[in-house]
């Protein structure tokens, strides 16, 4: 997946913000015979600054380098020579001047082979930097034979096997060959073989023979995962990628491989015969696994999930993104997905409602609770704006409010030990302190000692959090709102089924303070519908004050309200989102 | 009559010449040494003072000793690029990866002078201040390996090598690397990837250039075994005494490997320059001449690698005339100077110094077939054009040798070879390019009538 570079960059602390670079710093060179200033320094893949390359120039003036082996966020490799282009530099006389055209401007020394004057010698853009007056020709006839040249070489050893590769309608291979091919083929040798379906991983398929070595799957798992699982064996044409043992692929960031693979070398096993991509709908979204909010692109067709894959932010996860956290959607599409609302009747026990029966039932109950005798539950993977209309009912009822901790192991790279997305949600909305889960136990003794008659809880199962079944059958009334079927769903007096996060809108705020917003991918099964929809309604019938019913109007109302998200507004938030002091 | 000037392997073939320390120091050895630890600093006109390390190194550029690995690069140059500024050490690596098919004579100076050897190298580290060096050889040079092992041994014991050397203050650690079979391991950069234990993968040019980004991202020289024996010889003869052999800009010896179709293959250290490789194949001091009633076909001057030359070629070469001035002169292949720059002019390279000729029994397709397959098979795979090329040339020409051939594969094979020179991560891509780019030229007769006989025997049999 080539997702789009983003320019917004991290909120950097005050002593590393970039000054707007003097004049000096910039560097005139002509790209395509257009004249363009360029920084003499660029960010690498680190982003360290370093002399601007001629692909980056390339980029600044609108013209797109073809590479296979170069990645933004990896280091240069510079062996698929697809990125050669022909260039020249401003002719030096002896006295190292500048040599001048009758007309006055700079004479250009065309680059060439120095054996062979009259062939013109390519330089690779991913690896050579700019000097002051270069002129680079990315549309020149000696470029695209280049182009050509290579391509073909990549070509001649290839299946073509698109019609059953999983990468056909993402590939490089395919596109390049659109752009810069030939049509036909000179060769009529024997291919060479190489390995198939080499079991490289526990989610990682190769097909050798598709390969092209680019490296860039032996850089990232070396340079970024830091796991040195990959390398080349063999000489020459019969190159071969190979994990030091097989089947030793198995870091947690692997899947990232099949990502960066321009070709269908690398697939997943999850996701290869899957689906085709051209089918599939693209939308922005985001990783719920931890709190590091990865931003992802979740790859849909008539209301499944297929897979997700990593969205370039690097504010927050660069390019990556964990395998557990990308193969995490499964639970999405299970069969016993909450699908109606439930209201238990003391004498039939629980029955299949409509929305406004449920709704009205509850406003009913809430309607005559006296005030502190609510407490009210709110899982951290609930979206901000539905925690957020929580707190309002909490405010209400003067009710007590928590969250649920979840706490795992965590890596240096993404993987955080807060297992909750929204946790920042839940303390900037108040429904959680600094703590989360301290309030659980005073819940449970007030539960115990009769002051609390009322629970209300959203996408947590209580029972496994110190809130047992026995103290939910002491309670009046237990509102839950969930998205499976558990023990708490069971006792519960009435059961609002709730949307993934894939199904409805809204903000999370990882554990850095990034307010960021996700879009809604597929459609939520049976009458399940969106907690902020229903939250907002019964808000309404409870406290009787409105609000809005657009997601984008509740966010903006709520940043206007909550001083935590000061000054946000939903249209501001972007792609990549909005860092908030935590 | 032209003759040897032996300097390198001076002693080499003396009888009772051993590699031993004793035997060496019994003819001067590491006497330059001494000479150079002694040398006191030098009063500049303008005041300032040149220390004794710059002054060798003024000398090795003065003397214009160029690089004898394969692409005569001067060597003072080389030292003088080196960052001496990045507060990194430096290091040297002697390039003892002798593999270009054609060429013996490194391994001539490792196995019968290896204190030579480690004399230049001991000089080269002074000059430029290395602290540790490393002799990368080649694998399948075991007993070389053995015998440099033996002799650095020997080196240690009487302090020319190791802490404080012959009570300078100058400590220098050498240590041999053996390589593990693979060709590639002689281009520079690959050879400082495989030293650092990983596969030999050619750097980018930029920004790894080994006199900035070498072993280890640190400044690193790696020059040829012949050339860090120069080194010793210019320091005891002087550079002014050094430029005076050899021809202007190629001077000194160099060692010269004559192999194929003589009556004497060898290797033969001549003046640079001063013998023609017409000589050099005939005379009786050299090859001596083709076997009887041979004609001589084509030369392969300077290692598999350059360029093909074919008998009765002339080329244009700037020659002084008696008026002083240079004028362009019809030179005949037999009479070019074996030289630099007389081969650079003929459109091919002395490269590594290896004269291999061709008679008129052999099969020019059959020739190129076993090289492209040597070339395929050590292309190290790492970028595209090489890697892909190199084996589609081979099965290119193995179709050919193998009855398979079409007319039009002589201007296929130019094809593919166009594509992968100058278009490479390092020179490999001109190396596998160039034999098949120039015998298919030169001799594209040859290619096209066994095409085309191929062609009309196969149409023959289908129509059977």
């Amino acid at each position: 997946m080539s997702a789009p570079a983003t320019t917004e960059a991290k909120p950097a602390a005050p002593t590393a913000a970039p000054a707007p670079p003097p004049p000096s710093d910039k560097i005139k060179i002509k790209v395509d015979g257009r004249e363009i200033e360029v920084p003499k320094m660029m960010p690498d893949w680190q982003g360290k600054p370093q002399p601007t390359t001629m692909l980056q120039a390339c980029q600044l003036a609108a013209h797109e380098v073809p590479h296979y082996c170069y990645h933004p966020k990896l280091p240069i490799a510079g062996n698929c020579r697809m990125c050669l282009v022909e260039f020249g530099t401003p002719q030096m006389g002896p006295d190292r001047k500048p040599v001048l055209n009758e007309d006055g401007t700079p004479k250009i020394a065309k680059s060439v082979l120095p054996y062979e004057p009259t062939t013109p010698r390519g330089a690779i853009a991913c690896a050579t930097p700019i000097s002051p007056g270069m002129e680079i020709y990315p549309n020149s006839p000696a470029t695209k034979q280049m182009r050509e040249a290579v391509l073909e070489s990549l070509l001649i050893n290839h299946p073509l096997d698109c019609p059953i590769c999983d990468q056909a309608g993402e590939c490089k291979l395919q596109e390049y060959s659109v752009q810069h091919g030939q049509a036909e083929s000179r060769f009529v040798e024997a291919k060479v073989h190489k390995p198939k379906a080499v079991d490289l991983g526990p989610r990682i398929v190769l097909d050798d023979e598709r390969c092209v070595l680019c490296t860039r799957c032996i850089r990232f798992t070396k340079d970024i995962a830091g796991d040195d699982a990959l390398g080349i064996v063999n000489r020459g044409s019969y190159n071969t990628i190979a994990a030091w043992a097989e089947g030793k692929f198995d870091n947690n960031y692997t899947l990232n491989t099949v990502d960066i693979c321009p070709v269908g070398a690398l697939t997943s096993k999850d996701f290869r015969f899957q689906m085709r991509v051209w089918f599939m709908k693209e939308t922005k979204s985001l990783c719920t696994s931890c709190g590091t909010g990865c931003n992802i692109v979740v790859g849909s067709r008539e209301e499944k999930v297929y897979r997700y894959e990593p969205r370039q932010n690097d504010a927050v996860n660069s390019t990556w993104m964990c395998d557990s956290g990308r193969l995490n959607y499964k639970w999405i599409g299970r069969a016993d997905r909450l699908q109606k609302c439930g209201m238990r009747i003391a004498e039939r026990g629980m029955l299949e409602v409509a929305w406004p029966t449920a709704l009205k039932g509850i406003s009913a109950k809430l309607a005559s609770a006296p005030s502190s005798s609510v407490a009210i539950v709110a899982s951290a993977r609930q979206t901000t704006e539905e925690l957020w209309l929580l707190s309002k009912l909490a405010k209400k009822f003067n009710a007590l409010t928590d969250s649920v901790a979840r706490n795992g192991e965590g890596d240096k790279l993404l993987v955080n030990a807060d297992k909750n997305p929204n946790s920042n949600g839940a303390r900037l909305t108040g429904i959680s302190g600094p703590q989360l889960g301290a309030n659980l136990a005073k819940i449970a003794e007030g539960i115990r000692s009769g002051s609390i008659r009322t629970l209300i809880v959203f996408g947590e199962d209580v029972t496994k959090h110190g809130i047992g079944a026995d103290l939910l059958a002491k309670l009046d009334t237990l509102i839950v709102s969930d998205i499976l079927p558990n023990a708490t769903t069971a006792a519960a007096h009435f059961v609002l089924p709730g949307c993934a996060h894939v199904e409805k809108r809204g903000t999370f705020v990882n554990v850095k303070g990034r307010v960021q917003k996700f879009m809604k991918a597929v459609e939520a099964p049976g009458d399940a519908r969106p907690e902020w929809e229903f939250l907002h309604e019964l808000v309404h019938n409870v406290t009787g004050q409105n609000g809005f019913s657009t997601i984008e109007g509740l966010f903006n109302q709520m940043a206007h309200e909550v001083p935590g998200f000061a000054g946000l507004e939903w249209a501001k938030l972007g792609d990549t989102g909005v860092t908030v002091q935590i | 009559m032209p003759q040897e000037h032996r300097l390198i392997l001076k002693h080499a073939d003396q009888p009772g010449y051993t590699p031993d320390l004793e035997c060496y120091l019994h003819h001067g050895g590491y006497d330059a040494l001494k000479k150079v630890l002694a040398l006191p600093p030098k009063d500049l006109p303008d005041g300032k003072k040149l220390s004794p390390q710059e002054q060798v190194r003024e000398d090795v550029k003065a003397s214009g000793l160029r690089g004898r690995g394969g692409a005569g690069f001067s060597a003072g140059i080389k030292w003088s690029l080196v960052d001496r500024r990045s507060g990194k050490p430096i290091y040297l690596i002697c390039n003892a990866d002798e593999s270009e098919p054609g060429t013996f004579k490194d391994r001539q100076i490792i196995h019968k002078d290896p204190h030579q050897l480690i004399e230049g190298m001991i000089l080269s580290c002074w000059a430029n201040d290395v602290k540790l060096a490393y002799l990368y050889i080649r694998g399948e040079m075991p007993q070389g390996a053995k015998l440099l092992n033996k002799a650095l041994d020997e080196a240690r014991a009487k302090n020319f090598l190791g802490k404080n050397i012959l009570g300078s203050g100058y400590d220098l650690e050498i240590y041999v690397h053996r390589g593990a079979g693979a060709y590639i391991c002689g281009e520079e950069t690959g050879l400082i990837e495989s030293l650092e234990g990983k596969r030999a993968y050619p750097r980018i040019k930029p920004p790894y250039f080994p006199a900035v980004l070498g072993l280890y991202m640190c400044p690193t020289i790696v020059n040829n075994v012949e050339t860090l024996c120069h080194v010793k010889h210019i320091v005891n003869m002087g550079p002014g005494e050094y430029a005076k052999l050899g021809t202007p800009n190629n001077t000194g010896t160099r060692i010269v490997s004559l192999s194929g179709d003589v009556k004497r293959p060898g290797y033969f250290e001549i003046e640079v320059g001063k013998v023609t490789i017409g000589e050099l194949i005939n005379d009786p001091a050299f090859g001596g001449g083709l076997r009887d009633g041979r004609k001589l076909k084509a030369i392969i001057p300077g290692g598999s690698s350059s360029k093909i030359l074919k008998a009765g070629e002339t080329f244009k070469l700037n020659r002084k005339g008696a008026d002083g001035q240079m004028t362009k002169v019809d030179v005949p292949l037999l009479d070019l100077p074996y030289d630099f720059d007389s081969l650079m002019a003929a459109g091919t390279m002395s490269g590594s110094g290896a004269i291999i000729v061709l008679d008129d029994t052999r099969d020019i397709v059959a020739a190129l077939a076993n090289l492209a397959d040597f070339y395929a098979h050590e292309s190290c795979g790492q970028c595209t054009p090489c890697r892909e090329g190199s084996l589609w040339m081979s099965k290119a020409l193995h179709r050919l040798t193998h009855g398979h051939g079409r007319k039009a594969d002589a201007d296929y094979l130019l094809h593919i070879a166009q594509n992968i020179q100058g278009r490479t991560i390092c020179a490999f891509g001109e190396a596998c390019a160039w034999p098949v780019l120039s015998y298919v030229k030169k001799f594209k007769d040859d290619f096209e009538a066994k095409g085309a006989a191929d062609e009309a025997r196969n149409a023959a049999a289908a129509k059977h």
